[in-house]
């Protein structure tokens, strides 16, 4: 056809009269009728759009009622039992709202965290080649997705108020032991919910800080020289080079700390070392000889200990070696408060023990064990699409098991797993809003339940309600597709 | 052409949903049938029996308000609601009626948008706890941990009462009545605050009610009463009117079995008018003049309904005694 058309005189350039819109051009031409299409849906959408706004206007003037956001300022007048940030019965409602919304961020954060967690390890479990744990794993997938989420939270949650023992069967009678003790002298469990040991940093705490954050800068070194020397000499670091890192790494540590940062700013944390060695040791005039020998000595057995240790152990070394040294030569500067029962309840807030309620665990719990069934699903899918080939090539070349699997199989794996891993997070973001079914004081709680019930102002909290959920949807999903682009497979 | 159409149509729509809702007494005799929200369930006030028929003391002013308009104390559905649902249930118009242990506040009344019609109950917030707990007085709860409904004026009379005394607590949200129960009986919370009427009806139904106790304190005035939608006088006047028919009939001693005998032979003018004997009521509030004695055979006069449901709980009738008892309980004349 094109041949005949370029011989056709009549098509010939310049010659062939321009047509003439006509119409009817729009719907028959395809120039014109995909954006002729577009325009008119786009009409209409507008016109649903206007036509819902408009009646929406309407409803609410019948109704006698305006659409302002004025109420956010005024008192909300109602408690919040968990709150994040400072909060009481006076303040505005819209500072009400933002302890529902870090309410909702918390269950989400730790949710995504658990979900993870769990979802890993009964994935990879699935594939177990033990029959016993690969169908346990099927059963916990299987009953666990297929059972309504809410019904999930509620059961958690009835578990606890009904099988702990509340919070006064842990006070001592007159004639009897108390019926209840603390897990290990440091954790209450009761029905109202559990309260943790919390940790009170004294002076010096900074500077066990500032050491944990030098080694793991020196961990970051450690792997670039012993990659640098495999590419250098094609064979691994020797052992007692990286012996060596290990004796060097919590002096660095120390070094780089009290090179980095004023004394002012440790809170005269390294005065003490030195008053600690000596109380530790002893008498003042062994100190110098027993300091000496019981370096070389520590460093000689570190040293027996890693000529044939594994890498990753050594890893954990470097990580921690240098804080805990750093930690327990400035005295311990750390200790707990234990939780304390006083009146009706165990004490909480700022200097007593962290108080964790039922409702947040429950729903915790919950929604990190239901989908982390799906991530589960998606974990297994993800390794079983890695061919079997891949892991018998790396087993050829003699890699071990455990290197095969972070070394070949995880990295693309992660590619097929991250982009349904995405929804999954946001699944359980959403649904943290059956938090008021426990009584968790969410979004939904607060600005979505109480404020608006007090209030009235349905509209205005449902819009923000819903703009906060799209907020943090988008974030998220922002958030792991960039992290998606950075694993995912480069095509050149 | 087919963007005309889909316009008209669009323009249509939007006429029928303006025309919609014109007043809701022709609305609810035009569908047959008084759509009532109720709780989803206390004892006492509103419950349903093995048939999943509804009953108690707010169901009754329904069964009225039915027996008044269509006289059938059938014609009503009934919408359980919890305390977030009921007002947007009512706003939206799902239903026509709200009778629900239902406060009476300014803001509800004037930025809510409702309208009370009356207060068929005189309640105030109080405090119920084990008697285990060794607690004898509401001030000695510091610290304690409090079963509260959310979306209702307890809570925040809970945090005014808590903040004026200079005390602190831990509040345990709660959605329903039933869910507060399960809370407090497993000892999630120490204290379980509502109306001193829903702590009875609620300790009523405990296993060992002996092994509670309601403290003496009452924090707040809660005056109960049924509400519609404001704008909606027509519809509000029925309702209102319905109740007062009821108080009156307990003043007057008209009971539902010798309410038929009253209109044969009325004691005095007021008891005609109400009965439909005399004069033209049931027509100014557009129903049939005989309106009040169906609104009594319903159920019975206030004081049956009170005695039918609420004393088996053991709740007394105290501030809602008729005015003739020293009680609040007062109908404005039928004249």
């Amino acid at each position: 056809m094109a041949t005949t058309e370029a011989a056709d005189p009549r098509f010939a350039k310049g010659d062939r009269p321009e047509p003439s819109f006509r119409i009817e051009m729009l719907w028959t031409d395809a120039r014109y009728r995909s954006l002729f299409l577009q325009i008119i849906a786009f009409i209409l959408l507008m016109l649903a759009v206007g036509w819902l706004v408009n009646n929406t206007i309407q409803n609410l003037g019948r109704l006698g009622k305006d659409f302002n956001f004025g109420f956010l300022f005024t008192e909300a007048n109602y408690d919040i039992n968990q709150r994040l940030i400072s909060y009481d019965s006076q303040s505005p409602n819209w500072q009400a709202a933002l302890v529902g919304i870090l309410n909702t961020l918390l269950v989400a954060a730790m949710g995504c965290i658990a979900c993870t967690v769990i979802g890993v390890i009964a994935g990879v479990l699935r594939l177990s080649k033990n029959w016993v744990v690969s169908k346990l794993m099927l059963v916990y997938i299987e009953a666990v997705r297929n059972v309504p989420v809410l019904l999930q939270i509620l059961l958690w949650y009835a578990v606890f108020i009904e099988a702990l023992p509340k919070p006064s069967a842990f006070r001592a009678k007159a004639d009897a032991e108390p019926e209840a003790t603390l897990w290990f002298d440091m954790i209450a469990a009761t029905n109202r919910g559990f309260y943790l040991p919390r940790p009170v940093f004294e002076q010096g705490m900074t500077l066990v800080g500032l050491t944990v954050l030098a080694s793991i800068v020196l961990l970051f070194v450690f792997n670039w020289a012993r990659k640098n020397y495999q590419n250098a000499y094609g064979a691994e670091m020797p052992g007692a080079m990286i012996a060596l890192a290990m004796l060097f790494a919590p002096v660095a540590g120390l070094a780089i700390v009290s090179l980095l940062f004023p004394v002012a700013l440790i809170e005269g944390g390294l005065a003490q070392i030195p008053a600690n060695l000596g109380a530790a040791i002893g008498a003042q005039e062994f100190a110098l000889l027993a300091k000496a020998a019981g370096a070389v000595l520590v460093g000689a057995l570190i040293g027996l200990v890693l000529w044939r240790a594994p890498i990753s152990s050594m890893r954990v070394l470097i990580l921690f070696l240098p804080g805990v040294a750093v930690y327990y030569l400035l005295g311990e500067p750390m200790t707990w408060i234990y939780p304390e029962l006083k009146g009706f309840n165990f004490m909480a807030g700022d200097d007593a023990a962290i108080y964790a309620r039922n409702s947040l665990m429950a729903l915790w719990l919950a929604l990190s064990v239901y989908t982390g069934a799906f991530v589960a699903e998606i974990v297994r899918g993800g390794i079983v699409a890695i061919p079997k080939g891949q892991t018998e090539a790396a087993a050829a070349l003699g890699l071990r098991a455990n290197r095969i699997m972070s070394l070949v199989i995880l990295p693309q794996a992660l590619r097929v797993i991250i982009p349904p891993q995405i929804s999954q997070y946001l699944n359980l973001t959403k649904n943290s809003s059956l938090a008021i079914a426990v009584g968790y004081m969410d979004a939904t709680g607060t600005l979505g339940g109480i404020t608006l019930n007090q209030t009235g102002r349905e509209m205005e909290c449902i819009l923000l309600l819903m703009a906060f959920y799209l907020a943090i949807s988008l974030t998220i999903s922002a958030v792991i597709n960039w992290f998606n682009e950075r694993v995912k497979l480069k095509e050149r | 052409m087919k963007t005309s159409i889909l316009i008209g149509t669009v323009a249509a729509g939007a006429l029928a949903a303006g025309l919609a809702g014109a007043g809701t007494l022709d609305d609810v005799k035009a569908k047959g049938f008084v759509q009532c929200g109720v709780t989803t369930g206390l004892a006492g006030f509103a419950f349903t029996d093995d048939a999943g028929d509804w009953h108690g003391f707010d169901v009754a002013l329904c069964r009225a308000v039915a027996g008044a308009v269509f006289g059938d104390a059938n014609a009503v559905k009934f919408t359980p609601t919890t305390g977030k649902t009921r007002f947007t249930a009512l706003a939206s118009g799902e239903i026509d009626v709200l009778a629900r242990n239902t406060t009476w506040t300014l803001s509800r009344d004037v930025d809510l948008g409702f309208d009370f019609l009356a207060v068929n109950y005189y309640d105030g917030q109080g405090f119920m706890v084990p008697t285990s707990l060794g607690v004898s007085s509401a001030k000695e709860l510091d610290g304690a941990t409090v079963c509260i409904q959310t979306g209702t004026t307890t809570e925040l009379n809970l945090a005014d009462f808590f903040r004026v005394n200079g005390m602190s607590y831990e509040p345990l949200p709660i959605e329903t009545n039933s869910e507060a129960q399960q809370n407090y009986l497993a000892g999630a919370c120490d204290v379980y605050t509502t109306d001193a009427s829903g702590l009875a009806a609620t300790k009523a139904t405990f296993e060992n009610p002996d092994d509670h106790m309601v403290l003496p304190e009452i924090i707040s005035k809660e005056p109960l009463g049924p509400l519609v939608r404001e704008g909606d006088e027509k519809w509000g006047d029925v309702v209102k009117w319905t109740y007062f028919a009821l108080l009156t009939a307990e003043e007057y001693g008209v009971t539902a079995a010798n309410v038929d005998e009253m209109i044969a032979n009325p004691p005095n003018p007021d008891v005609a008018r109400m009965l439909g004997v005399e004069g033209n009521m049931g027509e100014m509030l557009g129903l049939p003049a005989d309106f009040g004695a169906h609104a009594i055979k319903a159920g019975g006069n206030y004081g049956e309904i009170f005695e039918a449901y609420l004393t088996p709980l053991g709740i007394s009738r105290g501030l809602n005694k008729l005015y003739t008892e020293g009680g609040l309980q007062y109908a404005p004349p039928f004249r």
